[in-house]
């Protein structure tokens, strides 16, 4: 993300205007802290912790902002300058909301039967920004969670505010086609069917790729093939950040793969993040479809 | 429980069911979180995972390692990667300062696009209930 024009941007210092005022007065919990909604909260994670079951069962810290959403009901106690600024924000065209940051600090453990209240207040508004989903505004609000009088957490939870990027309508730009001629059409046969062939030459039977017409060490011009046995390690590999190529959407990571018959070749690292090939990592041969005509040979990261 | 300390990962696979799952344990009823076509309008090629969500699994992976004796104190996340249908979340952990039995770790959590979560957790672990 970066910023945009803001030195020019008056929607922004009037959304700044907000910052400090409350975005919540006495909002409460649609439900009281109950054992469904910790049981469906567990259930659906994965989370077996026995300190969330039972007699004197507690619910997960991290319910926290569970107990106050809305949900598909009208928020309650919502705070006119909060109306105001998301109303600002709809008008500029920032109709769509997606959450990015949350902090919660837990004071003490929430139980079935605690009724909840909170109040939130606008904390502050950043300077427009631009990011894959579109351009919009971070808006940053701290709630105080309550049980009667006592605080039992706290909640700062970042949204961006965004004008959805408009997708493309036009179909995906398509991968640049392989040049396909006499000396490699075996290869890119063989890619068809999902099989790596390595020429092998008939003399000195020294493998080779990429295809060439004849034996760089012999000379001799005749060979026939081997099937690769799609295990290899990365050789070298270098990250493409920048530029961006119409099918390629960087970061990604183009290794130097030595495949177990010792020969190498270039490809793409795929199935791990682009930050984590490393030299020496084991690889997969794999065959990807790009689209309707391509298939290429790419290597999947073996992770331990 | 020593500063270096490195959690083992934790493989979360990124269903469409817990996604949509997740959101409505947490009440998130957004529609990019259940709806694939509404999130193409708003500009995300499928549906993807919510905070809450995200937030859970986090509070899991800490408590699941340090034993139910461990109380969350304080969970700090920022999302990058969204969490989309059919990837596979990888949570990792490390543990960055402890103060007698109240440790912070640093938590991450690498999709196949890239880092999905970061952030910071504290949690005390009275004394024999660590691992
Ligand atoms: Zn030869």
């Amino acid at each position: 993300m970066g910023d945009d024009d803001g030195l020019d941007d008056d929607l922004h210092a009037r959304l700044k205007g907000y910052e400090g005022r409350p975005s919540t007065v006495a909002g409460a919990g649609r439900d009281p802290v109950n054992a469904p909604m910790i049981r469906h909260w567990c259930e659906v994670l994965g989370d077996t912790n026995p300190a969330y079951t039972g007699p004197g069962a507690t619910a997960p810290p991290t319910m926290l902002q569970a107990w106050i959403m809305a949900g598909l009901s009208p928020h309650t106690g919502r705070a006119r300058p909060y109306e105001e600024l998301l109303a600002l924000l709809d008008e500029a065209g920032c109709t769509s909301i997606v959450a990015t940051d949350c902090e919660q600090e837990y004071l003490r453990p929430l139980r079935p039967g605690d009724e909840v209240t909170y109040d939130s207040v606008i904390e502050s508004v950043s300077p427009r920004k631009t990011t894959k989903l579109g351009t919009g505004y971070f808006v940053t609000t701290r709630t105080d969670v309550r049980v009667g009088p006592d605080l039992v957490g706290t909640h700062r939870f970042r949204v961006l505010k965004y004008a959805p990027a408009r997708r493309p309508a036009k179909p995906p730009e398509r991968r640049p086609r392989p040049v396909v001629n006499r000396d490699n059409a075996g290869f890119w046969e063989g890619v068809r069917d999902h099989r790596l062939l390595l020429q092998r030459c008939a003399d000195c039977a020294g493998l080779r790729f990429p295809w060439l017409p004849g034996c760089a060490d012999c000379g001799c011009p005749d060979w026939d093939t081997v099937d690769a046995c799609g295990e290899g390690t990365v050789f070298s590999y270098v990250v493409l950040h920048h530029p961006p190529f119409p099918a390629f959407e960087p970061p990604y990571a183009i290794g130097l793969v030595e495949l177990a018959e010792g020969v190498r070749m270039v490809s793409n690292v795929v199935g791990v993040p682009y930050d984590k090939v490393r030299i020496g990592m084991p690889v997969r041969l794999e065959f990807r479809r790009y689209d309707d005509e391509l298939v290429l040979p790419v290597f999947k990261g073996v992770t331990a | 429980m020593n500063v270096g300390d490195a959690l083992p990962p934790l493989e979360i696979e990124v269903t469409r069911t817990l996604i949509v799952a997740g959101a409505l344990a947490s009440r998130d009823y957004q529609d990019v979180h259940h709806d694939p076509e509404a999130a193409r309008r708003k500009g995300s090629p499928d549906i993807f995972m919510n905070i809450l969500t995200t937030n859970g699994l986090v509070g899991r992976y800490l408590t699941d390692h340090f034993g139910p004796t461990a109380v969350l104190r304080k969970v700090a996340v920022r999302l990058g990667a969204p969490n989309y249908p059919g990837d596979t979340l990888v949570l990792r952990g490390r543990v960055e300062a402890v103060d007698g039995e109240t440790a912070v770790v640093r938590v991450t959590g690498d999709n196949g696009i890239g880092r999905h979560v970061s952030g910071t957790v504290t949690v005390t672990v009275p004394a024999g209930g660590a691992r």
